[in-house]
């Protein structure tokens, strides 16, 4: 009990630690090392030296999102298979049926997006 | 009296929990000082150059001079970009680099290690959130390098997550346990270190790994001769290096992973534990090194139907003979 308490207290302290350097770095320590002299030059937008024309947020590739769409189809498979590793002594071999079956049905989903087109970037 | 693992927290302890979190960041800091430094003497060598050696003994305080640069200059904030975004997005990022490592377990003891029970997944899960940094650093600048930058790292990393979860799942089903600490032990126990039955995955975690890490060949979230740096285009001075640091902590924290999973952690013959699992942590970011020298940059065609078409399929028949051969053997 202690143990489980303990490991995430130790995680905790961690995150701590982590926000610590940086919020030191930038807001506590940086304001007295760095200058601070902004001009109008300075604070455009970088573009290879010419003047920035529009805006960056446009419209984007809709490949982005079928690709997200198959991550979390993925990652919730992976997701699941996490326990039944862990416990997959205990269970035996109808975890390894089961589990084939599950592998199975997904992997019709990746082969019908791979002959989808889906996985090519075009 | 120092150790907090399994008992009730008192004064002492609690005193030892903190010591431990901080040398385990005063570390982290050396690590990546160091490692940036070895990178850039062994391309060095690698490409018939001397690399660093002019400031200190050797160039040993090469990198410390480039800090305490970073730190004088001026932090410039582009006038179109977010500004809250664009001022949180490298701590959004940094955050969870430095606490994946409070599961990786670096010795036998536990002082510098909380012995979680679900380890591997927390590591998984949390180096998920970086991502939300790089995406949002990048939409925050208002740049078009930077947002080009940000969507391919976030298709990448998105991509490269599946096998790299995938052929932990090998490992996990090895020892019965998603702690690292048991991981470990049972690799201990049993004489081989999972490289060996676990090949095919380490070959996948390997690759996926690198991917993870943003690094050659796959390093087009920041290919500089098109993207000139990618998502932290617009970024200056301190705040550009906590991506760098990001970027290096991530590093030392897949190395130490990549120990642990794979090579046996802290466990060998002979030396301490400690000793052991610094010599797997060096050869592997060794090795990233070297990649980085040799390997020229994919092509983003390349680089997504790579992972889906060649590292899925591997990661899925390791984890099924795994599988079978544990069920039946």
């Amino acid at each position: 009990m202690f143990q489980y308490w303990n490991g995430y207290l130790f995680v905790a302290l961690f995150i701590i630690l982590g926000v610590f350097l940086p919020v030191a770095a930038l807001w506590i320590i940086g304001p007295l090392l760095r200058p601070n002299h902004p001009t109008q030059g300075k604070r455009s937008t970088y573009e290879s030296g010419l003047e920035p024309f529009g805006d960056a947020r446009v419209r984007y590739n809709a490949r982005y999102y079928l690709f997200a769409l198959l991550f979390v189809v993925f990652d919730v498979e992976t997701l699941f298979l996490y326990p039944w590793a862990v416990s997959f002594k205990k269970l035996g071999l109808f975890a390894l049926v089961e589990m084939l079956i599950f592998l199975f049905l997904l992997v019709i989903g990746l082969v019908y997006a791979w002959r989808k087109k889906v996985l090519e970037w075009t | 009296m120092w150790h907090w693992e399994a008992n009730p927290l008192n004064g002492p302890a609690v005193l030892g929990m903190i010591i431990g979190g901080v040398v385990i960041l005063l570390m982290t800091l050396g690590v990546v000082t160091y490692s940036i430094l070895w990178q850039r003497k062994l391309i060095g060598w690698i490409q018939w150059r001397i690399g660093p050696n002019r400031v200190g003994p050797l160039g040993l305080f090469q990198t410390i001079a480039d800090v305490i640069k970073l730190l004088i200059k001026e932090d410039v904030i582009p006038e179109k970009s977010d500004r809250a975004m664009f001022l949180l997005a490298p701590i959004i990022a940094f955050v969870p680099s430095f606490t994946v490592l409070a599961v990786i377990p670096f010795s036998a003891h536990h002082v510098f290690t909380a012995n979680a029970a679900i380890g591997a997944l927390f590591y998984i899960a949390l180096s998920a959130i970086t991502i939300h940094g790089v995406m949002l650093g990048a939409w925050a600048s208002n740049n078009k390098y930077s947002l080009i930058g940000g969507m391919r790292s976030a298709a990448m990393m998105v991509s490269y997550e599946i096998p790299l979860g995938l052929s932990i799942v090998g490992v996990v089903l090895m020892a019965g346990s998603i702690n690292l600490n048991d991981i470990v032990e049972a690799q201990a126990r049993s004489g081989w270190w999972n490289v060996v039955p676990q090949i095919l995955g380490f070959i996948v975690f390997l690759i996926a790994s690198t991917a993870e890490l943003n690094r050659t060949p796959f390093d087009l979230a920041e290919a500089e001769s098109e993207l000139v740096a990618g998502y932290h285009t617009e970024y200056s001075g301190f705040r550009f290096a906590f991506f760098m640091l990001t970027e290096y902590v991530y590093l030392f924290a897949m190395a130490g992973l990549c120990a642990t999973l794979y090579l046996g952690g802290w466990s060998g013959p002979f030396l301490p534990g400690w000793l052991w699992f610094a010599i797997k942590v060096f050869l592997y970011i060794s090795f990233q090194f070297w990649l980085q020298a040799t390997m020229p940059r994919m092509r983003i065609d390349q680089l997504m139907t790579f992972s889906w078409k060649v590292l899925l399929p591997l990661a899925l028949v390791n984890l099924v003979l795994t599988a079978v051969i544990k069920a039946f053997v």
